[in-house]
């Protein structure tokens, strides 16, 4: 079964779409370190997508999916029309750098790099496909 | 939504922090911590006890001011995570960067250590 949710291109949405995530994934029984995890990585791919490929502008917006692969891989899909984004041409940032610049962006894809399995920007049907994967802990 | 209550007492500034700080919330988290900066506090504790949420942005919002903190000599220390929002933390390394311990009693004598 697929599980869809459709929002707003605003970040006041945000906390919606983790509330939507966190429903499904603790309908699977997963520990909450697990599931807050998971649910960190797409709020992050959501915040970029609202903040950096549609400005904020409520008026669009973007659709997310979450579907398990024989209960071992749970998959997400967030799929936009708005500027696509190059994972080719992003460098994990140096923490130090940041620190010494005092910016406050610049953690989000880290973590979620950090968090999931997989991580893939495709175009489909002349949409972006963003793409995560998660391999279930079964003993979690 | 996030919820930041401030106490003054001994020269120690304590910001309450409940709730979640996401994209759209962390603004409020930069807000009290750059007003207790600006107002001339010297130490800084956050009570994150009640924090059941954090995203890059509010992670970010503390790197942003460990500068300053050094700069300017403020003694800053964050207690009370939740486990789920300790992985968090550690997941980038900020509890290497950061003063981070587990008890209000520990945040307190941190704060008060001349030696440190």
């Amino acid at each position: 079964m697929i599980h869809r949710l459709k929002a707003h291109c605003s970040i006041k949405q945000l906390r919606e779409i983790r509330a939507f995530v966190e429903k499904v994934l603790k309908s699977h029984a997963m520990s909450d370190i697990e599931a807050y995890q998971i649910v960190l990585a797409v709020d992050e791919i959501c915040a970029n997508l609202i903040i950096h490929s549609h400005q904020g502008n409520a008026d669009e917006s973007f659709e997310v999916c979450i579907n398990y692969k024989d209960k071992e891989e749970v998959i997400f899909e967030i799929v936009d029309e708005g500027m696509a984004f190059a994972l080719n041409q992003y460098s994990e940032p140096n923490l130090k750098d940041i620190i010494i610049k005092k910016k406050k962006g610049g953690l989000g894809l880290m973590l979620v790099q950090r968090i999931m399995d997989k991580i893939e920007f495709t175009k489909k049907n002349n949409k972006n496909v963003c793409t995560l994967c998660k391999k279930i802990d079964k003993d979690s | 939504m996030v919820e930041i209550r401030e106490i003054t007492n001994d020269e120690i500034l304590q910001l309450i922090v409940v709730g979640e700080v996401d994209a759209s919330s962390s603004i409020h988290l930069d807000n009290a911590i750059r007003k207790a900066m600006e107002a001339g506090h010297k130490k800084m504790l956050v009570d994150c006890q009640g924090l059941n949420y954090i995203s890059s942005a509010g992670l970010g919002v503390f790197m942003s001011y460990l500068e300053d903190f050094n700069d300017k000599g403020i003694r800053f220390v964050v207690y009370g995570l939740q486990d789920k929002v300790n992985h968090v933390f550690e997941l980038i390394g900020l509890e290497n960067l950061l003063k981070i311990v587990s008890s209000r009693k520990e945040a307190e004598a941190y704060l008060n250590d001349t030696q440190a």
